[in-house]
């Protein structure tokens, strides 16, 4: 028997080709990470072709894992043990594996024409270029295909299997429990008998193989992660999403009508809603952007809750109607799953620069709120605020989420829905005003004094029949107005009214632990969205060395929370990570007339924890009066430990006085950091 | 919500669903307090008249009545109108329309749009709406010409129109709408002229018998800057050469004394105008606007004058049966929540299957 060694936490990476089955095999080692009680958090990274060409590097699919026995905050930056099912994989992805690691690799597809298509001289696995890791070269496919003769299969089927050989492997390397595959196995192919057969039998021969064989030495644990008492479930972004979605609609009482147009990588939301009818949701796929946000703001006319769904480019498109919408003051929620862009980008890699297209991409003034979920199951919360705002204050809401959140998961302590406060769309029922001769009438513009919403009269309600669109409106009746006077008031009443959503928005909560003491960080870091994961990360390694730095991430971006001025002005200097070129740092200089700093990333991938608390501990440094030797000093020995603790299985952000349960609502908080291939760039 | 049974059925075939009005209701009660604002002379007047004077009609409740128009001279029709309306942005008008219909089977939905909001800015939307046979009258007003932005030429303007934008005369090649609308698998598709008030009205009666789309071209004078390109159908002098009138299961026969039939060439299929004389009565096609086959009515429509209009038909080319859209997404909705939905059962959605207890 191999000895067992404890580990805190582990990064795992799938790498194939985009045939080979990745993802799945991904979702599964974490779908059994999570239900044997780890913390768990992901990224998939896979190639916009759905079938690339065969065995080359852009057609690599890679799935990484992050599974520890605390609450982790990213995928993280670089994995310990990377799975290559072809020389493509692995090419792709030993750049970010630390020396020492260690790679299983796939032997049969090791093949003269499979290294050369890659660019391989010689074959890694043999010619000692890997002498600095741990190298398993085994014959996955071939054991598949001896494991599965019995099903009479073809050998290239047969050899399909081969990812849950691997997947059986890794499961029994890592003790993970295997009831969870075999009954998603069992019933992702009940009605293909022998395709079912052949994947449960190479996952039971490769986790029989890990068992038998002597090629592993030493086998791991990782102990269950503590967790706030509850029933969990693991749950992706994109889900978050159209879970949070349905139930704002249920809590308001409202049928929901999503209008949306197949776009990566929102096309999840569209799919998962429509499956849901039986809730009340119509789904309308329609013939383009403008389309999909046209019919929901039609819906929303006649009494639905309007959705629509999209990435950048779509966003694009629906700016018009938006703007209608901002006129109409009708409800509507617009949700922007970002994409690297600009134009079509990198439609399956993540990045956070729509925020100013959502904030000012329209004509004339046409204010939005705006709010970004922060990880994947925040997206649910996210999207109920988005419905509450948007039904309260008659005003289409725009809810930012990116191709991170939509696709990384995460355990989510399942909510209980009836602890979820109601939303009240309280429609019109009947006059609100009287006309010249006393006769009631209804006046489609006349507002309620506290919100400055007006009010929603639908379509069947007698006596309120009324006529909205896109030219100005006179105050209160609604009618078409060309005054100058009227035209000024309404501009700034649109304003006023988006700007009021405020008082329905908490303060922002700094964590500066040292600051009620009077010691408090001189250094804040704030972000918005996805960015939480690898910053909070960041400034746990931050203060694990000793440096005081205090965080904040917003969820609000329109308007901003009441005191993030004072937040803001109550730091020497303020750091603002972002996934773009400075666009919240920008809209806070703007806003606040405070000197914020932008460290920008933009490489369509999640920013890296590690090079951000280096970039934060010289920031801390210089307030802290060190000279630039000093600082080159400590950077450098930051860089060696990191080696070190790679090699030798340990973390930095393996830091026990944050090993505690989620607080609060219990939401979970693990986002992604980089898989990246950053460390050789710099 | 309204003062009706909602189970009460319209005759109208095309707002089944909708409620109808308790008391009879007047043209007076679809007329807004607004302040008429067209040109003088322009045809849009007319066409309010006939839709104001037809809708009382219909039977059904002004508050369940609903109009999405675009932009352009006739996008400003809901504002005289009172009803539930949107002046909505250019070209949008029938993806909006799109939403009201399927979200409410008890609306009945008007949309209105020009040859530019429609042919042009629009067209995806109108070509998608038809497909879907979405349950709608789209009033297609027709003046060939852009009125609003002040004189350039349209997606229906002829060939060497002289414009503001074609000083040299147009190279554009035009749409025959009612092509078009064949084309995108329209179930219903009509043409009226707006000064003919009766087959206008006619027409309309056709389309909310309809179940679906149903598209209504309308010719429309713009007297500031395309006056009288429909003059040789309206004038009375004229018309009866210039007007091919079709009218279901008669056969198609106009001019002065009907002299001038249609007949169908029994090889190629292609429609040609001959002197009855010449022909022989029994030649001439007997119109069908029932016929499956598109291809009949598709060849009916290209007898309008692509250039200076001299001649078209006028009337209903297509009418035929086909599930619409809102009503096939509303099966599916209905067949989804069939048998009652479980209180519990959105909390049992997000809690999902694979769940573990953390103690």
């Amino acid at each position: 028997m191999p000895a067992v060694h404890t580990l805190d936490r582990v990064v795992i990476r799938f790498a194939g080709d985009s045939g080979d089955g990745m993802q799945l095999t991904g979702d599964r080692f974490t779908a059994d990470s999570a239900v044997f009680g780890n913390d768990i958090s992901t990224l998939p990274n896979f190639p916009a072709e759905i079938r690339a060409p065969q065995g080359t590097l852009p057609g690599v699919s890679s799935f990484q894992i992050h599974f520890a026995n605390y609450d982790i905050m990213t995928p993280g930056d670089r994995p310990d043990v990377l799975v290559a099912m072809n020389p493509a994989a692995l090419k792709a992805n030993i750049a970010d594996l630390p020396r020492g690691g260690v790679i299983i690799a796939d032997s049969a597809e090791f093949t003269r024409r499979n290294l050369t298509k890659v660019g391989y001289d010689s074959d890694p696995l043999t010619d000692d270029s890997l002498a600095d890791y741990q190298v398993h070269a085994l014959d996955l496919t071939g054991m598949t295909v001896a494991a599965v003769k019995e099903f009479g299969l073809s050998r290239k089927d047969a050899s399909r299997a081969k990812n849950m050989f691997a997947l059986g492997m890794v499961s029994w390397l890592y003790h993970r429990p295997t009831e969870g595959t075999l009954a998603f196995l069992a019933s992702k192919f009940a009605s293909k008998p022998e395709i079912r057969d052949a994947n449960i039998t190479a996952f039971k021969a490769g986790h029989a193989f890990g068992e038998t064989t002597e090629t592993f030495a030493v086998r791991y644990e990782v102990a269950p992660a503590p967790m706030r008492p509850g029933r969990y479930r693991q749950i992706s972004g994109n889900l978050a999403t159209a879970y949070g979605l349905i139930t704002g609609a249920s809590k308001a009482g409202l049928p929901m009508f999503l209008g949306a147009y197949p776009i990566t990588p929102a096309s999840d939301v569209l799919h998962e809603l429509s499956k849901h009818k039986k809730h009340g949701v119509t789904t309308f796929q329609a013939e383009d952007e403008i389309a999909a946000v046209g019919a929901a703001l039609g819906a929303s006319f006649a009494g639905h809750l309007g959705v629509t769904t999209s990435s950048g480019p779509g966003i694009a498109l629906k700016a018009e109607t938006i703007g209608l919408a901002v006129m109409t003051e009708l409800p509507l929620v617009v949700v922007d799953v970002q994409r690297a862009g600009p134009s079509t980008g990198m439609p399956t890699k993540t990045e956070q620069a729509d925020l100013l297209q959502v904030m000012y991409g329209r004509n004339g003034e046409a204010p939005v709120p705006v709010l970004a979920a922060q990880s994947p199951a925040d997206c649910f919360d996210t999207a109920i605020e988005a419905v509450r705002i948007a039904v309260k204050y008659r005003t289409p809401v725009v809810m930012l989420s990116d191709g991170y959140l939509a696709n990384g998961a995460e355990p989510w302590l399942v909510p209980d829905l009836s602890a979820i406060e109601p939303i009240d769309p309280a429609f019109a029922t009947e006059p609100n005003a009287t006309d010249a001769k006393g006769n009631p009438v209804f006046h489609p513009y006349k507002r309620d004094e506290t919100t400055l919403a007006r009010p929603w009269a639908v379509p069947g309600t007698p006596g309120l029949e009324h006529r909205i669109g896109g030219i100005e409106k006179a105050k209160d009746t609604g009618n078409v107005s060309y005054d100058p006077a009227n035209h000024d008031a309404m501009v700034r009443t649109r304003q006023a009214k988006v700007d009021g959503v405020v008082a329905d928005i908490p303060d922002l909560v700094v964590d500066d632990p040292g600051r009620e003491d009077g010691d408090g960080a001189k250094v804040l870091v704030l972000g918005w969205g996805s960015t939480y994961g690898p910053i909070t990360a960041a400034v746990r390694r931050v203060r694990k060395e000793g440096h005081k730095v205090a965080q904040t991430h917003l969820r609000h971006l329109n308007p901003f929370p009441a005191n993030l001025g004072e937040v803001l002005r109550g730091y020497q200097r303020v750091v603002v990570p972002e996934m773009n070129l400075g666009q919240l740092a920008m809209m806070l200089r703007a806003r606040y007339l405070v000197d914020v700093e932008s460290y920008s990333r933009v490489r369509g991938l999640p920013i890296s924890l590690s090079e951000l608390a280096r970039d934060l501990i010289t920031v801390v440094d210089e307030v802290e009066g060190r000279s630039n030797d000093e600082i080159a000093a400590e950077l450098a020995r930051l860089r060696t430990d990191e080696v070190r603790d790679t090699v030798e299985g340990q973390h930095f952000d393996t830091d026990a006085s944050q090993r505690s349960a989620p607080a609060g609502n219990g939401r979970r908080t693990a986002v992604a950091t980089a898989v990246s291939n950053e460390e050789r760039q710099r | 919500m309204t003062t009706t049974d909602p189970q009460t059925r319209p005759a109208y075939k095309g707002l089944a669903g909708v409620p109808l009005s308790l008391t009879p209701l007047t043209r007076k009660d679809f007329t807004s307090d607004q302040e008429v604002r067209w040109c003088p002379g322009c045809g849009d007047y007319a066409v309010l008249a006939a839709f104001q004077g037809f809708m009382p009609e219909l039977g059904i409740t002004r508050e369940n009545t609903v109009i999405v128009s675009g932009i352009g001279c006739s996008s400003r029709f809901p504002y005289y109108v009172d009803s539930y309306g949107m002046h909505s942005i250019h070209g949008r008008a029938p993806a909006i329309a799109t939403g009201v219909a399927t979200s409410r089977p008890d609306v009945g939905v008007w949309v209105v749009t020009g040859d530019g909001d429609a042919l042009s800015i629009g067209g995806n939307h109108l070509i998608h709406a038809l497909r879907r046979n979405v349950n709608m009258t789209i009033l297609l007003f027709n003046n060939r010409i852009y009125g609003l932005t002040k004189g350039q030429y349209s997606p229906t303007s002829e060939v060497g129109k002289l414009t503001k934008s074609t000083p040299m005369g147009s190279v554009d090649s035009p749409f025959n709408p009612v092509s078009l609308a064949l084309g995108a698998e329209a179930s219903f598709v009509a043409r009226t002229v707006d000064s003919d008030r009766a087959h206008l009205t006619e027409v309309l009666k056709a389309a909310a018998q309809h179940r679906g789309s149903s598209l209504v071209e309308i010719y429309q004078n713009c007297p500031i800057f395309n006056d009288g390109a429909f003059d040789a159908l309206k004038d009375k002098d004229s018309a009866a050469e210039s007007i091919i009138p079709l009218r279901h299961g008669e056969p198609i026969r106009f001019g002065v004394g009907g002299r001038l039939g249609v007949v169908r060439d029994a090889v190629t299929g292609e429609f040609a105008v001959r002197e009855v004389a010449e022909v022989g009565e029994e030649a001439l096609v007997v119109h069908d606007a029932h016929r499956e086959d598109p291809s009949y009515a598709f060849g009916l429509s290209r007898l309008t004058d692509t250039g200076v209009m001299q001649r078209s038909p006028i009337g209903v080319f297509r009418d035929v049966e086909r599930p619409a859209y809102d009503d096939l997404a509303r099966e599916q909705l209905e067949l989804a929540t069939a048998g009652g939905v479980p209180e519990d059962a959105l909390q049992d959605l997000i809690s999902g299957k694979d769940t573990w207890e953390v103690r």
